[in-house]
């Protein structure tokens, strides 16, 4: 099954260098592993777009919202056996997070893709 | 979490870090058979453990220490060399001062062993079959039952497959060893080719009654990713990488919502899967840059990048397709092969060339009972406005069709032959 990771920090500091650092290493054993097949970082949310229809209204509300340079939060897909398994990536990834750059905080949020 | 939730948990966690465990565990123990035991009764140590006391919080760690354990009991049990004992007695000293957390295990680079491990596993020594169930289940980390789900066979077939495998293995000294040199590229040859059998395995089960059918191409594709990563100079490794991605990428166009299969030309090509066919097309490029484009794999990936990359089935690149097929029967004599030469020959430059391929085909042993030879054969004869003969050629097709659909689909292209030859 395949697993789109959005990563989502509650906050715009940067991660430290030992955090980047840590996540490379862990990205590039999952390549090595197979199990990942592509992975970006974003810039914040604030500087993004959005595009919604509501009430049969369409309307765009633009970006940027507040100046934030800092390149913050990633997606991430990954081939996986089951959601039990995406979960435990996510765990770890977290994880990895906790243990380099005490102190931060955010969301990694774990969405299986459609089909076969 | 309810226990049967757990358990899919644990297995996960165990799954994440079985290629660390057993990489590490044959290392120390010089025997990839008995590893892999091993590895798997820790496996069972935290199935036994954990739902008492929680996932640790380093499950990893927890795994690493206890196979280690396991490992070094066994070599006490054994009265192992007393050198082999006292060095390993050390190490693990070491580590139980500084156990093993997560960022030690992401500096440990196990790519050699993992190499030495599939190439145990794939020992030109054992069956296809025996390779093919060792494969997933010391790389993969599949369990027993879930390998015997996926080929459909009974758990305790799968099961005396591995035993007796492993036990070969261990009785032929073949236990721990890498091929190196000329050798390597030989034996990549069998490594490549039960990868290629998983995966089909997987990919030619039309409708997968269980989800672990098309698991199996996922863990084809995985240990060919591997493959490439750690063995990142074979051409070939990269050429069946990019077969295997460019297959995978039409798997969802596959079927129809009935589960009825569909043809390539047929197929919606908004289904394939871009990220896939974009991976296929990195891969198929290494294998060229590694002088590996006239491959056994990298040729047949590189005739499916011609379908990928054309966005109607009107665009395909037919002259560079027959021309691809041209290349591939230069360096493999297989009449299935040739016969699909004659189809692209037959887009490209017309039925007349193709059919003198298909001709040149008819006694063929091989092809005796084949049905799409006579279904190729049909199809040009019919654009050549030569009907009956179409029509001969059909009805035989379809008296040769094992698949309902296929049969109906010929005999109705045999009355439109009889009904054109009639008219004419």
């Amino acid at each position: 099954m395949r697993f789109m990771y959005i990563v989502t920090p509650a906050h715009t500091v940067p991660p430290t260098p030992e955090l980047m650092n840590a996540v490379h290493k862990l990205a590039e054993r999952e390549i090595k592993a197979g199990r990942m097949l592509d992975s970006g970082a974003l810039t914040p949310r604030t500087s993004g777009a959005q595009v919604r229809i509501t009430n049969g209204e369409l309307s765009v509300i633009d970006g940027p919202f507040v100046e934030a340079k800092e390149v913050i939060g990633g997606y991430a897909i990954f081939e996986l056996k089951d959601k039990q398994e995406a979960v435990a990536k996510a765990v770890e990834f977290m994880q990895v997070h906790r243990d380099h750059m005490p102190g931060w905080e955010g969301t990694c949020e774990v969405r299986a893709f459609a089909g076969p | 979490m309810t226990s049967a939730d757990l358990h899919r948990t644990i297995v996960s966690v165990w799954r994440i870090e079985q290629p660390r465990l057993i990489t590490s565990l044959s290392r120390m123990l010089r025997d990839v058979p008995l590893a892999e035991d091993l590895t798997q009764e820790t496996l069972l140590a935290a199935l036994e453990h954990w739902p008492a006391t929680g996932v640790p919080e380093k499950p990893g760690a927890w795994l690493m220490a206890t196979a280690k354990r396991r490992a070094l009991d066994h070599l006490r049990r054994g009265k192992m060399l007393a050198r082999k004992h006292d060095m390993v007695a050390s190490d693990m000293e070491q580590e139980q001062q500084a156990m093993p957390d997560l960022d030690s295990a992401l500096d440990d680079d196990i790519g050699d062993e993992l190499l030495r491990l599939i190439f145990t596993a794939c020992h030109p020594l054992l069956s296809r079959e025996a390779r093919a169930a060792l494969a997933l289940r010391m790389i993969c980390g599949l369990t027993t039952e879930e390998i015997a789900r996926a080929f459909l066979l009974p758990a305790a077939t799968i099961s005396q497959r591995i035993v007796r495998a492993k036990r070969t293995l261990s009785e032929s000294g073949l236990a721990y060893e890498t091929p190196s040199g000329e050798q390597l590229s030989e034996r990549l040859a069998s490594v490549l080719e039960v990868v290629y059998l998983i995966f089909n395995e997987g990919y030619t089960a039309a409708r997968g009654e269980h989800w672990l059918r098309p698991q199996l191409c996922h863990e084809a594709l995985r240990m060919g990713r591997v493959l490439t990563s750690i063995a990142p100079h074979e051409p070939e490794a990269h050429g069946l990488l990019a077969l295997m991605e460019f297959n995978a990428s039409r798997i969802a166009a596959r079927t129809d919502p009935a589960g009825e299969p569909v043809l390539l030309l047929e197929q919606n090509r908004a289904l394939w899967d871009q990220l896939q066919i974009r991976r296929g097309m990195l891969a198929l490029a290494r294998a060229g840059e590694l002088n590996g484009a006239d491959g056994f794999y990298a040729l047949q990936a590189a005739i499916i990048a011609c379908h990928a990359q054309a966005s109607t089935a009107d665009e395909t690149d037919w002259p560079r397709i027959s021309g691809l097929y041209a290349r591939l029967a230069a360096i493999i004599r297989s009449p299935v092969i040739e016969l699909n030469r004659a189809v692209a020959v037959g887009m490209a430059e017309g039925p007349e060339a193709a059919l003198a391929i298909v001709d040149n085909l008819a006694q063929e042993p091989a092809l005796k009972n084949y049905h799409l030879l006579g279904s190729v054969r049909g199809d040009l004869l019919h654009r050549l406005g030569r009907f009956e003969e179409a029509r001969v050629a059909f009805e035989a097709a379809a008296d040769l069709a094992g698949n309902k659909r296929e049969q109906e689909l010929l005999r109705r292209r045999a009355v439109e032959a009889g009904t054109a030859a009639t008219a004419s």
